[in-house]
C-alpha cells in the first residue's frame, strides 16, 4: 500500500482525530498528480452558461479546444456558448505581440454572429506577452456598440478559485448597465447554478410557483440583458458558494443587494433554500404559505421513490471528491437520505472554514482531504471498502477499474440532480450503478465483501468454487 | 438546429478560429509517452494544462490517465520554472515510483525560455534521479504546429533519450516499429501483422496494455503494456524500423536512423487496401520476400467485401477532417472504393501534406476542396458542406454537430471521440481494420436508405 507524501499529510485528516487541523487553500505540490485545474478553467466554467455572449479565448488553440462544449449547461433560446472561439495564437504572435490578431478576431467574431457581448478569456501566454487586452475590449465594445469584457484569467495567476473571482469581476460590469424598471420587490437572483441537464429550470418554477420573480439566473441559461439589470432584485440567492460568493459580495457592497446561501441538492437543503427565500419577504406571507404547500407535495412525491431505493442501499459506503466544499455538505446529507455512509470526502478547493463544516456532519472515522490525487483515491476508496464513488471525469475510470459504482456529479452529469425531482434521479442513478449485476464479475483487492450472489449468477465466487461437469 | 447560427455564406476570416480541428502539442506528447511503460507524463506548465489534456484522455479511452504537472504560479512565471521542476522530479520518483519521467512543455514555460536539459542535468547532479531510471523531455510549444507535432516530437524523444544498441550485433528478426498516432488496438494489429510477416517488433510509443486496460479490480497505476527503456536500448540491433506516418513517425525514425544507423523506412499509415499494401510490402522485402498465406486470405477477404458491396459506394462525396497522416490514407482508401473525398480539412500546419493529398487524389483534386493550418476549421467544413452537401462524414467527435444539422451519414474516425465506444478496442489499420472500416460505412448507408425508403421499396435483402 502506497504512503502518503510527507507534504500532503496536512492535506488530510480522519474526522474524530484530535487536534482538527487541515491544511488547505495551498498551492498544489509540483508533480503531483493532481485532480485541479487553472484560473482560466475557473474562469470558462463559470462564464460558460451564458448563452447570447461570444466567448473568445485569447491564446494558442488548447484552451479553447479542450473546453469546446464540454458541460451541459442547456439554453432555452441561442446555442452560441457551445461554439468554441479561438485567436490560435502563433509563434509570430508569441514574438510580436497577439493585440493586432485579437482585435481582428473580435471584429470577425462580433460580425459573424452579432452577439449581444462578448468574453475575452486571457490565457497564460497572454499574461506573459502582455497583450493589452483590456485597451483592445474597450475599443471594440465602442466599434461594435456592445460590451466587450476581458476575463483576467491567466492560467498561472493563483487557482480556479481566482477564476471564478475573475469571472465575476467580468460580470460585475455589466450588472447595473440596464434599466431596472418593472421589477417588483418579491424578487431574486439564482447565483451560482449552472443549468447542468436543466437545473436552473426546476428552480426557476418553484421560485415562480412561491410567487417570487427570477430575475437573472447567473449563469444557467443566462441572458446578457438579464444580468445588466440584476442589480434590480431584492435578494441573490447564492449556490455554489466557491463560484459566486464573490460576485454576490459585490452586488451587496455596491447596491446594497443582500445575500443567501443555499443548497439544492437533497430535500433538506432544498427545502431549507426555499422556505429561507420565503421569509426574507415577510411582507407577503402567500410566499410562504406557497412554499410550504410545494415542499409538501413534492416531497411526498418524491418519498416512495426514495423509500424504494434506500431499502437497497442502505449501510452501504460512499466517498466523495468535488470541485467546491458546498457541494460536499449537501452530499453527505443526501447521502444519509438513502442510508448510506460517507466515509471518505474531500474537495479541490475548500477553506479552512468548508472542512470544519464537513467534518462536523461526517460520521468520526471519516477521511477528509484536500486536493488529492489518484493514488491517495485509490488508497482510501480501497481501505474504507466503498461502495461507491461521488466525482468527475477523471475520478470515474479509476473507480470502475477497482470495481467501485460511481456518480458523476460534476460536468458531465446528464440528468437533474438539483431540487426534489433531482433527489429522485439522485438516487436512481446511485441505485442503478450500486446495484449494478456487472460488479458480481468483478472483484475488490482485499476481498472482504461477498459478491453478491445473484440467482443464477456466474459471479468470480460461483466460477471458483463449483466444479464444472 | 445546433448549428444554425453558422451562414452559409462564407466570410474570408484572418484571425478567428471558430471550432478548431486540431488541439495543442503536449496531449500529444503526453499520449506518446504513456506508451512507455512504467512512465509517468509530466507536463510543465499551469495545473489547467495537465488537468484538460487528462480530462480528454480520459473521455476519449474510458481510462484513468496518470500525469503530473509542474503546477507553475505567478512565481515560476517571473523567475522560471527550475524549482518546480526540481521539486516535481523529486517528488515524482518518491511518490509514484515511475521508470521513465517524459516532460512535456508548454506555451508558458516555453516562453519563459526553460532549459529543459539543463535542469534535468541539475536534477542528475543533485542526486534526485534514482540509479537505472530514466527522465526524457520533447519541447512542445503550443503556439506551433498542433497536437500530431507534439506526438511526433515525444516519439523522436524517446528515440533521443532510451535509443541505443547500434553497437550490438544486427538481429534479422527485430524490427523498430513506430506506429504513429493511431489508437491501442491499431498499435496491436500492427504488431501481430509484423509478427505474422517474421519479425519480432520493438514498437513505440505502444499504448496497446495501456489505454486499453482490462478490468481487474485493481487501479494498475502503471499498466502492463508500453515499450520499456530496456527494448529501447536494443532497437540498434534492429534489421530496419518502419514508421507508420510521415507526420506522426517519420521524425522519431529518422533519428534512430542518425543515432544508431538503423535504415528509416517511413511509410504511409496502412488505412485502406493499397497502404496496407505497401506496408506489407515493405516487410516482404526485409523478411527474404514471403507473405504468409493468412495475410494474403485477410487481404483476399477485404477485397472480397469489396467487390460484394462495390455499387453502394459509387461516386458518394465524403467530408473528411483531422491529422495529416489520418487524411491522406483514407482519401486513397475513399478513391479506390469509387468514393469522392470532397472535402479535406485539418487544422495541422506541415509543407507536405497539400503535396502528399495531391499526389493520392491525381485527376481526382480537381473535385476537392482542401484546407490546411489558420481557419481550416471545422466551421468552415461546415460550411462547405452546406453550400454542397456530401453523402458522409468521417472524422472526430466534433462532426456530430453538422451530421445533425445536415442530416448526414456520420462515421466517428479519429481523435477524440468522445461518444460512442469501440474505438480503442478494434482497429482500423491492416486488412482487417480496413474491413471494419467498410462494416461501419456500408451499415450507416444501409440504415439511411432503410431509414429513407418509401414503404413499398423498403427492401429485406441489401
Amino acid at each position: 500500500m502506497i504512503s502518503l507524501l510527507d507534504q500532503r499529510k496536512p492535506q488530510v485528516h480522519v474526522t474524530g482525530a484530535q487536534p482538527f487541523a487541515m491544511a488547505c487553500d495551498k498551492q498544489s505540490l509540483a508533480g503531483s498528480v493532481s485532480q485541479r485545474a487553472c484560473v482560466f478553467c475557473g474562469s470558462r466554467v463559470v462564464l460558460y452558461p451564458i448563452v447570447d455572449a461570444v466567448h473568445l479565448v485569447h491564446g494558442p488553440i488548447g484552451c479553447a479546444a479542450y473546453t469546446w462544449d464540454i458541460r451541459g449547461a442547456l439554453s432555452s433560446g441561442p446555442q452560441l456558448h457551445r461554439l468554441s472561439f479561438s485567436t490560435d495564437l502563433q509563434e509570430k504572435d508569441v514574438i510580436y505581440g497577439g493585440e493586432k490578431k485579437l482585435y481582428q478576431a473580435l471584429v470577425e467574431l462580433i460580425d459573424e454572429y452579432q452577439p449581444k457581448a462578448a468574453f475575452v478569456y486571457s490565457t497564460c501566454i497572454v499574461g506573459l506577452i502582455g497583450d493589452d487586452v483590456q485597451a483592445i475590449c474597450k475599443r471594440v465594445a465602442a466599434e461594435k456598440n456592445i460590451p466587450v469584457l476581458p476575463v483576467h484569467s491567466e492560467g498561472f495567476k493563483g487557482t480556479k478559485k481566482d477564476g471564478y473571482r475573475a469571472a465575476c469581476e467580468a460580470m460585475f460590469t455589466l450588472v447595473g448597465t440596464a434599466d431596472t424598471l418593472g421589477i417588483p420587490r418579491t424578487s431574486i437572483n439564482i447565483l451560482g447554478d449552472f443549468n447542468l441537464a436543466g437545473e436552473t429550470w426546476i428552480l426557476r418554477r418553484y421560485y415562480q410557483e412561491m410567487g417570487v420573480d427570477v430575475v437573472a439566473t447567473i449563469t444557467g441559461d443566462a441572458r446578457i440583458d438579464d444580468i445588466r439589470r440584476a442589480h434590480g432584485a431584492s435578494l441573490n440567492v447564492v449556490q455554489c458558494s466557491g463560484s459566486m460568493t464573490s460576485l454576490a459580495q459585490m452586488m451587496k457592497e455596491k447596491y446594497g443587494i443582500p445575500f443567501l446561501k443555499v443548497s439544492y441538492f437533497g430535500l433538506e437543503d432544498t427545502a431549507k433554500a426555499l422556505y429561507d427565500v420565503a421569509e426574507y419577504f415577510p411582507e407577503n406571507p402567500a410566499i410562504l404559505t406557497r412554499a410550504r404547500t410545494l415542499v409538501a407535495r413534492e416531497i411526498a412525491a418524491a418519498l416512495p421513490a426514495l423509500r424504494h431505493y434506500r431499502q437497497a442501499l442502505a449501510g452501504k459506503r460512499a466517498a466523495l471528491y468535488t470541485g467546491g466544499a458546498f457541494k460536499a455538505f449537501s452530499l453527505v446529507r443526501a447521502l444519509r437520505t438513502l442510508g448510506m455512509t460517507t466515509v471518505m470526502a474531500g474537495s479541490q478547493t475548500g477553506n479552512a472554514q468548508d472542512y470544519d463544516h464537513l467534518r462536523q456532519i461526517c460520521d468520526d472515522g471519516t477521511v477528509l482531504v484536500d486536493d488529492t490525487n489518484p493514488l491517495e483515491l485509490a488508497k482510501f476508496i480501497q481501505e474504507k471498502q466503498v461502495d461507491l464513488f461521488i466525482g468527475g471525469v477523471k475520478e470515474r475510470p479509476i473507480a470502475f477499474k477497482l470495481g467501485v459504482a460511481f456518480c458523476d456529479h460534476n460536468h458531465e452529469r446528464k440528468i437533474p440532480l438539483a431540487g426534489f425531482e433531482g433527489m429522485v434521479h439522485f438516487a436512481r442513478e446511485v441505485h442503478d450503478s450500486v446495484m449494478s449485476p456487472v460488479w458480481q464479475f468483478t472483484r475488490r483487492p482485499a476481498e472482504t465483501i461477498q459478491p453478491p450472489a445473484l440467482p443464477g449468477g456466474t459471479g468470480i465466487a460461483a466460477l471458483a468454487t463449483e466444479a464444472r461437469p | 438546429m445546433l448549428l444554425r447560427h453558422t451562414p452559409t455564406e462564407i466570410l474570408e476570416r484572418s484571425a478567428l478560429t471558430i471550432n478548431p480541428a486540431k488541439t495543442c502539442q503536449p496531449i500529444g506528447a503526453m499520449y506518446a509517452a504513456l506508451g512507455i511503460h512504467g512512465c509517468l507524463p509530466h507536463s510543465h506548465g499551469s495545473q489547467g494544462c495537465c488537468s484538460y489534456h487528462r480530462s480528454t484522455l480520459t473521455r476519449h479511452y474510458k481510462e484513468p490517465v496518470m500525469a503530473a504537472t509542474s503546477s507553475f504560479t505567478e512565481g515560476s512565471s517571473v523567475f522560471g520554472g527550475q524549482a518546480n521542476l526540481l521539486q516535481a522530479i523529486e517528488n515524482m520518483f518518491s511518490v509514484y515510483d515511475p521508470q521513465v519521467i517524459a516532460v512535456h512543455t508548454t506555451c508558458l514555460s516555453e516562453t519563459i525560455g526553460d532549459d529543459i536539459p539543463q535542469i534535468v542535468d541539475k536534477a542528475r547532479a543533485d542526486g534526485k534521479i534514482p540509479a537505472g531510471r530514466h527522465v526524457i523531455h520533447a519541447n512542445t510549444p503550443s503556439y506551433v504546429g498542433s497536437h500530431v507535432t507534439g506526438f511526433a516530437n515525444m516519439a523522436k524523444g524517446i528515440v533521443d533519450y532510451l535509443a541505443g544498441g547500434d553497437d550490438l550485433p544486427k538481429n534479422k528478426q527485430q524490427l523498430n516499429l513506430i506506429p504513429g498516432w493511431v489508437e491501442p488496438a491499431d498499435m496491436r494489429e500492427l504488431k501481430r501483422l509484423t509478427r505474422l510477416m517474421g519479425f519480432d517488433p520493438i514498437t513505440f510509443p505502444d499504448t496497446s496494455d495501456v489505454l486499453d486496460a482490462p478490468q481487474t479490480g485493481k487501479h494498475a497505476f502503471y499498466p502492463k503494456g508500453g515499450v520499456t527503456p530496456a527494448q529501447m536500448a536494443r532497437t540498434g540491433a534492429s534489421i530496419a524500423t518502419i514508421a507508420l506516418g510521415p507526420t506522426t513517425a517519420g521524425p522519431a525514425a529518422r533519428a534512430l536512423e542518425n543515432k544508431c544507423n538503423v535504415a528509416a523506412h517511413v511509410l504511409g499509415l496502412p488505412i485502406g487496401l493499397r497502404a496496407t499494401d505497401r506496408f506489407i510490402a515493405e516487410l516482404r522485402k526485409l523478411n527474404g520476400g514471403f507473405v504468409p498465406p493468412e495475410v494474403l486470405d485477410e487481404r483476399g477477404r477485404l477485397l472480397d467485401m469489396i467487390t460484394d458491396m462495390h455499387q453502394y459506394f459509387y461516386q458518394k462525396r465524403v467530408a473528411l477532417w483531422g491529422d495529416p497522416d489520418q487524411l491522406v490514407a483514407l482519401s486513397e482508401f475513399f478513391l479506390d472504393l469509387d468514393m469522392t473525398p470532397a472535402y479535406i480539412v485539418t487544422g495541422t500546419p506541415g509543407k507536405k501534406f497539400l503535396a502528399r493529398i495531391a499526389e493520392v487524389l491525381g485527376e481526382q483534386i480537381r473535385a476537392t476542396q482542401v484546407r490546411q493550418g489558420p481557419q481550416a476549421d471545422m466551421f468552415l467544413l461546415h460550411q462547405w458542406i452546406k453550400n454542397k452537401p456530401v453523402d458522409l462524414l468521417m472524422g472526430n467527435t466534433y462532426g456530430k454537430y453538422i451530421a445533425r444539422d445536415e442530416n448526414t451519414p456520420f462515421v466517428r474516425h479519429g481523435f477524440p471521440i468522445l461518444d460512442r465506444v469501440g474505438h480503442a478496442d478494434f482497429p482500423t489499420v491492416g486488412y482487417r481494420g480496413a474491413l471494419r472500416l467498410l462494416e461501419m460505412i456500408l451499415n450507416i448507408f444501409m440504415d439511411r436508405q432503410d431509414r429513407n425508403a418509401p414503404e413499398e421499396s423498403f427492401e429485406l435483402v441489401m
